[in-house]
């Protein structure tokens, strides 16, 4: 699984660096950035990975097959 | 470098560009489009290897059949939206011979069987295409109706996304990509989105054959494609050649460079800088070391006493000023990238300073709804790295390209 | 025991005021993004959305005793339509109004990726509006209007809420004041009716 991030709509609230610190840092203006270039979610970051595409306030997260 | 001998047969040639202008030329000239089903303009495409023209270079014909079997009724669209300030092809191939490209855009319908068709091209080839229609409507040439659509004249209003948003009436802006358009594009239907140059290829290899598109190009790289040739040459225009033409021989056909040349922009404002070298196979093949692809055919020569630097840092300023808009890292960096880069340029040098344009150029890339960020950054970076000597001159207080010392 | 429910009535009105606030003031502190109230970002927002299904248990406790009270004489279609009520029908009204908005704020809230983000924004924005709905809906009917212990505890509510507001509307607000703003380029807007022309 992968997680995708929609950059039309993500306001880089910060939300899922916080949640999903091992996959993602903050760039200077605080928008996500996936720290492997590519979103591959490792098994054990699976559930924290649900957790912050759930409590994304834009909804700019999604899980993607693949 | 391997690829320079194996480009052989890339010369400057004229097919989709040759011929009388009008529907009664092209008629005579090239007769009726053959009656065609799915399955034969899908093989067709993937015998001659066409690929778009776009600048994507993906191939033709698995476009076509992905399209044909996403299921329910598909849409095409000819784009012929052309925001690159440096291309001219798409307006030329629209003014001279836009027959082959609605005949290609009828092969695509058929190939796709779609039940509608689309022309999206600037506002001001409008009219006449309207008159076009009619008259081919009139001699019983689009057995599918073509609805036009007016493309704004902006950078990004000709990516896929934002052409199909575009046709929606949402505003010609990209989007997010995790819903294709193949699968969903126009009012929700499978779309199929391509060139107008790729179009007009389709509709001459309709009647010529795969076999006869394979004599122009490279083996890997078949066919000819439109390059628009400016900056420092006598005669700015479009020219047509096949894949692999030495660089040379595309400057000489624009009449020849005004003065010594000092490197090439190919592929565009999304493209990159080689060397002036006459001997440079135009391909993909050929340009892929120098981070370059002949992209939609854009030649820019730069004159050897012009700074690159400064050309480059103008055009990453210009692309800062296009985006869509959308897009955090886009709309910040951006702007931020080239105005990083036009300190350096004018020589106003901090430390650190290149590093952070290489910076900045790797942080945007890969993180926008379109590859507007990825492609302005390939300019800054292949800069960086053409104009390398010019770089360490610059952050001494000095320019290289314009004191004269090349 | 109708004393009992009484007191239940009141003391549980009272409740669901102050954690409104408090949801109020945690949902523009999730907005900014900053750590608020030295919480992580992610804590802020999820106590604001546990306080707030909070309130809805304490509305609900509200309302069904009043169910009972012989005072009240709340109907069960009180609970939806808005200035019908027997007793104090304007300031009852503004209860069940604001309970209708708040609903409404939870349950698009609870279906927030069936409804897609803008839908969900849109509905959340009636916050700003039920919350004062709230207030003043405790302050008109409540027979403990008058006191002053209800007149402490609706100014400091609302200080709350107003220095909250304060702080959304200031410029420091934003965690990063000099990004620039997300909006779509004014020239690849459509501003002809879509541009479109039709050959027929």
């Amino acid at each position: 699984m992968r997680l995708h991030i929609d950059w039309t709509a993500c306001d880089g609230r910060g939300v899922c660096t916080e949640l999903l610190e091992e996959m993602l840092t903050e760039d200077d203006w605080g928008y996500p950035v996936l720290r492997d270039g590519k979103g591959e979610i490792p098994r054990a970051l699976d559930g924290a990975a649900r957790r912050a595409v759930d409590r994304c306030p834009r909804l700019a997260l999604k899980l993607t097959q693949q | 470098m391997t690829s320079v001998a194996e480009a052989p047969t890339g010369r400057v040639e004229q097919r989709l560009l040759d011929g009388e202008v009008g529907l009664d030329a092209h008629l005579a000239r090239h007769g009726r489009l053959p009656i065609l089903d799915s399955s034969q303009i899908i093989g067709m495409a993937r015998d001659a290897g066409l690929t778009g023209r776009g600048g994507a270079g993906f191939p033709v014909w698995r476009k076509l059949s992905a399209v044909a079997q996403a299921g329910g009724a598909a849409v095409v669209v000819a784009n012929a939206a052309e925001g690159e300030p440096a291309s001219r092809k798409d307006r030329a191939l629209l003014a001279y011979q836009p027959n082959l490209v609605l005949d290609g855009l009828q092969l695509a319908a058929a190939a796709t069987r779609a039940k509608a068709a689309h022309l999206y091209a600037p506002k001001a080839a409008l009219p006449a295409l309207r008159r076009l229609l009619v008259a081919r409507r009139t001699a019983g040439l689009d057995r599918l109706e073509v609805t036009l659509h007016a493309a704004p004249d902006a950078f990004v209003s000709g990516e896929e996304s934002a052409v199909v948003s575009a046709i929606n009436g949402t505003g010609a802006v990209p989007a997010d990509k995790r819903i294709r358009i193949i699968q969903a594009g126009v009012g929700g239907a499978p779309t199929l989105v391509q060139n107008v140059e790729t179009l007009a290829h389709l509709a001459l290899i309709a009647r010529y054959g795969a076999g006869w598109f394979l004599t122009a190009g490279t083996a890997d790289e078949p066919g000819t494609f439109l390059a628009t040739v400016s900056g420092a040459v006598r005669r700015p225009g479009v020219i047509e050649a096949g894949y692999g033409v030495p660089l040379g021989d595309l400057i000489a056909a624009a009449g020849g460079a005004t003065m010594p040349l000092q490197a090439v922009l190919i592929g565009g404002y999304h493209g990159g800088w080689v060397p002036a070298d006459p001997a440079l196979p135009v391909s993909r093949r050929a340009l892929e070391p120098f981070g370059a692809s002949p992209g939609a055919g854009v030649v820019v020569a730069l004159p050897a006493n012009a700074c690159g630097l400064g050309e480059t840092a103008r055009i990453a300023g210009y692309l800062a000023d296009q985006v869509a808009g959308q897009c955090g890292p886009c709309i910040n960096g951006l702007p931020r990238m080239a105005a990083t880069l036009a300190d350096l340029a004018a020589r106003r040098p901090r430390p650190g300073l290149p590093a952070e344009v290489e910076r900045l150029a790797r942080l945007v890339s890969g993180r926008g709804a379109c590859r507007h960020p990825d492609g302005t950054a390939r300019l800054v970076l292949s800069a960086m790295r053409a104009f390398e000597a010019d770089v360490v001159a610059h952050l001494h207080g000095r320019c290289l390209a314009t004191e004269g010392h090349r | 025991m109708t004393e009992a429910l009484w007191y239940f009535a009141r003391g549980s009105g009272v409740i669901s005021l102050v954690l409104l606030t408090v949801v109020v003031a945690l949902g523009i502190g999730s907005r900014s993004g900053k750590p608020a109230f030295g919480l992580p970002r992610f804590a802020v927002s999820m106590l604001h959305r546990n306080a707030a299904l909070l309130a809805v248990v304490f509305l609900a406790g509200h309302i069904v005793s009043l169910l009972f009270d012989p005072y009240a004489q709340l109907r069960l279609v009180d609970f939806v339509l808005p200035f019908v009520g027997n007793y104090r029908p304007f300031w009852q009204g503004l209860g069940t109004l604001g309970f209708d908005l708040m609903i409404a704020i939870v349950v698009t809230s609870l279906l927030r990726n069936r409804i897609g983000a803008r839908a969900w924004r849109a509905v959340h924005w009636l916050a700003y509006l039920s919350w004062p709905i709230a207030l003043a809906h405790g302050l008109g009917t409540g027979s403990d209007n008058g006191t002053w212990w209800l007149w402490a505890i609706s100014i400091a509510c609302t200080a709350v809420v107003v220095v909250a507001v304060g702080w959304r509307l200031s410029t420091g607000f934003s965690r990063f004041p000099a990004r620039a703003d997300r909006e779509v380029a004014a020239r690849l807007r459509q501003p002809e009716a879509k541009q479109l022309e039709e050959v027929r």
